[in-house]
């Protein structure tokens, strides 16, 4: 919200400074974005008076000019049209910034003619947005005066006001605010009641419980001019362009006292006004140049024709005021926050008068704020006023609080004395006798609790005399971070230790690509891009789409991780915790002492073992080729316990690289660490370690089977024949080709027998060769390979 | 005896001398000691010697043959070791070659940050609390006081389902669900993603929170303004810290303020405050939605964005990169795997600066 000090004057008697003032704002809850001050902002900008005008000698639509300074004529080329001879307007000189173009003024030459400064239209001095020719000043001012004195300009202040301070929406609220700090004294400017000559042609009936209560004055034989001045001043600087002199008065109260009006012209309604819900699609051409289709939530002004507005949000072109207007209809009224909201969504305009209505204006001021108006255009454009018309009544205010003043103690930790707490309660507006505090009606909307009071009392206090008291330390907790949350740190440590940097992607994506990630259809109503409007139903696609990013960047190989949530429904706690990982490209780049290889899914498989492992997954997981669609069908798998799908990996199948457009190939792997059991109960203590005395001893093993023979089952086949004494199979060779007969594949393993109580003898030894030997043959059909 | 040896001991020893090769040296091992060598053949001739001067001769000859034994293994090992470090001096390499290619991750910058809250909170006996990303209504607005068409859901762009569910705007949520299950007294954290609908160089629509929650029968303004001092020089790794309360409005809580931090990262940017975070005491309201009784138990809340934390704290200029998943970008600002924060230590390798 901004306005100016001038205006701000009107409300508080104050001889605080601007900083003073906006500090002050500021620490009470009103927040100074901005002070904007011409005299400091056109540091160096002058009156300058134009003496002589000449064509440029190069150009045609630029001029070159004797400008007098105050003490000497210096030459200015300028492209503005309206220069004149005697024109006083505002020369910048060397020196000056401009921040539109963001640019300090040099000497400079233009079109080979030179320019000591730039003369200026509204939009280079920040005073407006005309740039149709240069500020004509038509001040008496002489030439070399500092061009804010020239503008007359005021400072603005811009407030950030919080959605609960409507009646600080208006500058009254404001200055009332801030006269309970002390720093000025409120002026509460009289509200006389117009007395009115004649019955209003116009009569008013309400029949929509959005409004409580309506008002209305006929005004007859008004002159719709110019506004004056002081209130084009006031509105400009609250960022308003001055229309006319009726339009004028309606947004300076909504300034000055968060008081939205409307004037219709009188000539153009038809019978009486109607408060009613709106017909179901009835239309409305409205003031923002819109078509509004409206229906029965929203409440309209009508007359006995049609809808001439949407209530406390927007007026209709029809009956609009225009400057031939010479009979006006002035509406006050009050409507409910909660309806002219639902309005608003519904029809999705803005506007002033929205924005203070849904906030909530003063009830009460319905009926003084109609005088208010009615006074203020009778002065500006005379005419002759109606009584008052008002349909409905007051909605009801009273509210009494009753409170105990040690709440603030309570709250806050603050000591402050009774007297002080009366004295800012009562400043603010508020009515206190003992305990009971009765809430101003501007207050009603946000002031209801004990509590309420007593944020009033310390935010006009304010808190430098808080003191900073440690928590008392009572109990720790056992352990801050849940199992599941320690799993996610040392995972993604895990994981970082392995080479694959963290990501962190958005947890929405394009559904063109979820549909290839089994997407469950999780879409936003209201995505903030159209590839970003569903919940990912994995993360390897927010990753993928990295890989792309990253090589389209120079690089090559990628190795990402990322530990985050993937969603299953819209429905609250249907989202699970995924810890995935992808590397593309070469496994190990070009290099003298290895050679480059791309990645496969054993670098997958060994990822996916390795984050298993970093969360302390049970061992005794088992590898099956059940990895989702997105995978290659020959390169994936899973790893199980039982049913329960651990992690799923595999090398990303072709088509869908192709569909992210990845050239190289990508290897991945997902872990659904809230599939991972949890761990031992804390406090269980750790299988007492043993160590052998007697030394380990190891086999070889090549059996020739059919290619189709999982290594699995080979390896479990071997493990099962004694599983005291073996104690590790491990593969150390694979050979398929020109050797064996086609179909046949040759597995080599080392077998590492443990012998337990007593040293093997070689008879033993060779008995359980025989015998791995014999179950090997009798599960897969492999022979020992000659 | 003795002259015969006189006259071999100088002929061995530079015999051995001479020999320049183990096979060398060997021959004049076996010509001396060998089963035909010369001082085996003097001892050979002992037996046929008194037993007198056998004992005198033997001995001299035991004390020959053992100091042609010693020159023979001292040349051998020089030897040895010539030949060892001519072996390994054929061997050498470019040790200036590089190494074995080893890729390194690293940690990205809010995780790092998000544990370093963590373990600040955790020393002041906070609990960590989780929520869903997707939330209801009532846990996102109308139990945080805002109800429908209430102006101040207008503050928070909101993500919407079809079917009225949204993406949670705060992590506000997580203090609802944790004070509806269980009772006072309750001091939790809560991290994790939030999301609003903005797009610009200072917002993205996925951002990170932490919410910080206590609510017990005395916990006041004057507490909080405790702990967030505590913390942030904590955070900030320095006692160069000041904090400023300005009164502000959020729906939940009542008297609500900005934080503004003051100090050396102010300083830093040139600013005698910077806007941190929105906190205040909890809002009777939202203590009753939870079936808590405002009368009795009373406490505070706080919010803070972690993606600006971490920007602050680690000197990193721009947010969207954060969320681009640029290799080079987590390479530059992300943590060494093992470089896990403790208060203990610091929670930083170096206070944050690489």
């Amino acid at each position: 919200m901004k306005f100016s000090l001038t205006t701000l004057k009107q409300y508080l008697n104050t001889n605080a400074s601007v900083s003073e003032l906006a500090d002050k704002m500021t620490m009470i809850g009103l927040e100074v974005e901005e002070v904007q001050d011409l005299s400091t902002s056109l540091k160096g900008y002058i009156v300058g008076e134009i003496r002589v005008v000449e064509q440029h000698p190069n150009a045609d639509k630029l001029h070159v000019l004797r400008v007098f300074n105050g003490k000497e004529d210096v030459q200015i080329v300028c492209g503005a049209p309206n220069v004149r001879v005697g024109m006083k307007s505002v020369l910048a000189q060397p020196g000056c910034y401009v921040p539109k173009f963001n640019e300090t003024i040099e000497i400079s030459k233009l079109r080979g003619v030179e320019s000591r400064g730039m003369m200026c239209a509204e939009d280079e001095l920040g005073i407006g947005d005309d740039h149709t020719g240069i500020v004509d000043l038509k001040t008496d001012l002489p030439a070399g005066t500092p061009a804010a004195e020239a503008l007359n300009a005021d400072i603005v202040f811009d407030v950030n006001v919080t959605p609960n301070r409507p009646d600080c929406l208006g500058v009254k609220g404001i200055a009332r605010d801030l006269s309970a700090t002390g720093i000025g004294t409120f002026i509460d400017i009289p509200k006389t009641p117009v007395a009115g000559s004649f019955e209003s042609p116009v009569k008013v009936q309400i029949s929509d419980k959005a409004c409580p209560i309506y008002t209305g004055r006929f005004i007859k034989n008004v002159t719709n001019g110019e506004s004056p001045d002081w209130m084009k001043r006031a509105l400009i600087a609250a960022g308003l362009r001055p229309i006319s002199a009726l339009v004028d008065i309606t947004n300076y109260l909504n300034i000055a006292e968060c008081r939205p009006l409307h004037v219709f012209d009188a000539d153009k309604l038809t019978g009486n006004i109607i408060v009613r819900p709106a017909k179901e699609n009835e239309k409305l051409s409205a003031l923002d140049d819109r078509k509004y289709t409206l229906s029965p939530e929203i409440c309209v002004i009508a007359d006995e024709r049609a809808a001439q507005s949407i209530a406390g949000v927007m007026g209709g072109t029809d009956t609009a005021v225009s400057r031939d207007t010479k009979n006006v209809f002035l509406e006050s009224a009050y409507f409910e926050p909660v309806a002219i909201a639902k309005a608003g969504v519904l029809t999705n305009a803005v506007s002033d008068s929205r924005n203070r209505f849904e906030r909530g204006v003063d009830p009460l001021s319905t009926i003084p704020d109609n005088e208010r108006a009615t006074q203020m255009i009778l002065d500006l454009c005379g005419g002759e006023a109606s009584k008052i018309v008002i349909a409905g009544q007051d909605p009801d205010c009273g509210r009494v609080i009753d409170f105990n003043f040690s709440e603030v103690k309570r709250l806050t930790g603050l000591e402050i004395s009774q007297d002080k707490m009366v004295e800012i309660l009562e400043r603010l507006g508020f009515g206190v006798a003992g305990t009971q505090v009765t809430v101003p009606s501007w207050r009603i909307h946000d002031v209801s609790l004990p509590a309420d009071l007593v944020e009033e009392i310390v935010r006009i206090y304010g808190l430098d005399e808080l003191p900073d008291s440690p928590m008392r330390a009572e109990t720790l907790p056992i352990g801050t971070l849940l199992p599941k949350q320690k799993k996610e740190v040392a995972v993604r440590r895990a994981l970082a230790a392995r080479g694959l940097c963290q990501a962190i992607t958005w947890s929405f994506m394009d559904s063109k690509l979820a549909k290839y990630f089994g997407s469950h259809g999780v879409k936003l109503a209201n995505p903030i891009a159209s590839d970003l409007d569903e919940m990912r139903p994995s993360l390897i696609p927010n990753l993928l789409s990295a890989v792309k990013r990253n090589q389209d960047h120079g690089t090559a190989d990628v190795q990402l991780f990322e530990v985050g949530p993937e969603f299953y429904s819209d429905k609250p706690g249907e989202q699970k915790l995924v810890a995935c990982g992808v590397r593309a490209g070469a496994f190990t780049p070009k290099h003298w002492l290895a050679q480059s290889r791309p990645v496969d899914v054993f670098d997958a498989k060994a990822d996916a073992l390795a984050a298993l492992a970093s969360v302390d997954a049970p061992v005794n997981t088992q590898i099956f080729k059940n990895a989702p669609a997105w995978y290659h069908p020959g390169r994936s798998g899973s790893i199980q316990l039982g049913k329960n799908i651990l992690a799923v990996f595999g090398e990303i199948h072709p088509a869908i690289l192709k569909a992210f457009d990845i050239k190289t190939p990508v290897a991945a792997f997902e872990l659904y660490l809230d599939a991972v059991p949890a761990g031992k109960a804390k406090g269980k203590l750790q299988k007492e370690f043993k160590a052998s005395p007697l030394l380990p001893l190891t086999r070889d093993f090549a059996f020739v089977m059919d290619t189709s023979v999982e290594a699995a089952k080979v390896i479990s086949t071997i493990q099962n024949v004694n599983k005291a004494l073996i104690t590790d199979v491990s593969v150390f060779d694979v050979y398929q080709g020109e050797h064996l007969p086609a179909g046949k594949k040759s597995l080599a393993v080392q077998v590492t027998i443990q012998p337990q109580d007593k040293t093997l003898t070689d008879t033993e030894i060779e008995a359980l060769s025989a015998q791995i030997i014999n179950f090997v043959s009798k599960n897969t059909g492999a022979t020992l390979r000659a | 005896m003795q002259e015969k040896i006189n006259t071999l001991k100088p002929e061995l020893l530079r015999a051995i001398e001479k020999a320049d090769t183990l096979s060398a040296l060997d021959e004049v091992r076996v010509s001396a000691l060998g089963k035909n060598g010369q001082i085996t053949g003097l001892m050979k001739t002992l037996g046929g010697l008194s037993p007198e001067e056998r004992k005198t001769a033997g001995q001299v000859l035991n004390v020959f043959k053992n100091e042609i034994a010693a020159a023979l293994d001292q040349k051998k090992e020089a030897l040895e070791t010539k030949a060892l470090n001519e072996k390994l001096q054929s061997e050498s390499v470019d040790v200036t070659l590089p190494v074995r290619p080893e890729e390194q991750g690293r940690i990205h910058p809010i995780s790092q940050v998000i544990e370093e809250t963590l373990t600040i909170f955790a020393q002041m006996g906070f609990e960590l609390a989780e929520g869903p990303d997707i939330e209801d209504d009532w846990h996102n607005f109308e139990a945080l006081n805002m109800p429908a068409a209430h102006p101040a859901r207008q503050m928070q762009a909101t993500f919407f389902f079809p079917g009225g569910s949204l993406l949670r705007t705060q992590t506000s949520g997580v203090q609802i669900r944790t004070m509806e299950a269980k009772k006072p007294p309750i001091k939790i954290v809560c991290p994790g993603r939030t999301y609003r609908r903005d797009y610009d160089a200072t917002h993205t629509p996925m951002f990170h929170q932490i919410e910080g929650l206590v609510i017990d029968d005395k916990t006041n303004l004057a507490n909080l303004k405790s702990v967030l001092l505590e913390f942030f020089k904590l955070f900030f790794e320095t006692d160069d810290v000041a904090v400023r309360f300005r009164p502000s409005y959020f729906p939940f809580t009542e008297p609500s303020y900005e934080m503004d931090l003051g100090g050396a990262m102010a300083r830093n940017i040139g600013k005698e405050w910077i806007e941190l975070l929105g906190c205040g005491v909890v809002d009777p309201r939202v203590l009753q939605n939870c079936g808590i009784d405002s009368t009795q138990y009373q406490g505070f809340a706080f919010g803070i964005g972690l993606d600006r934390l971490a920007m602050m704290k680690y000197g990193i200029k721009d947010l969207r990169p954060m969320f681009e998943a640029d290799m080079k970008w987590i390479k530059h600002y992300g943590f060494l795997p093992l470089d896990t924060p403790t208060v203990t230590s610091g929670l930083s390798l170096n206070g944050g600066r690489k």
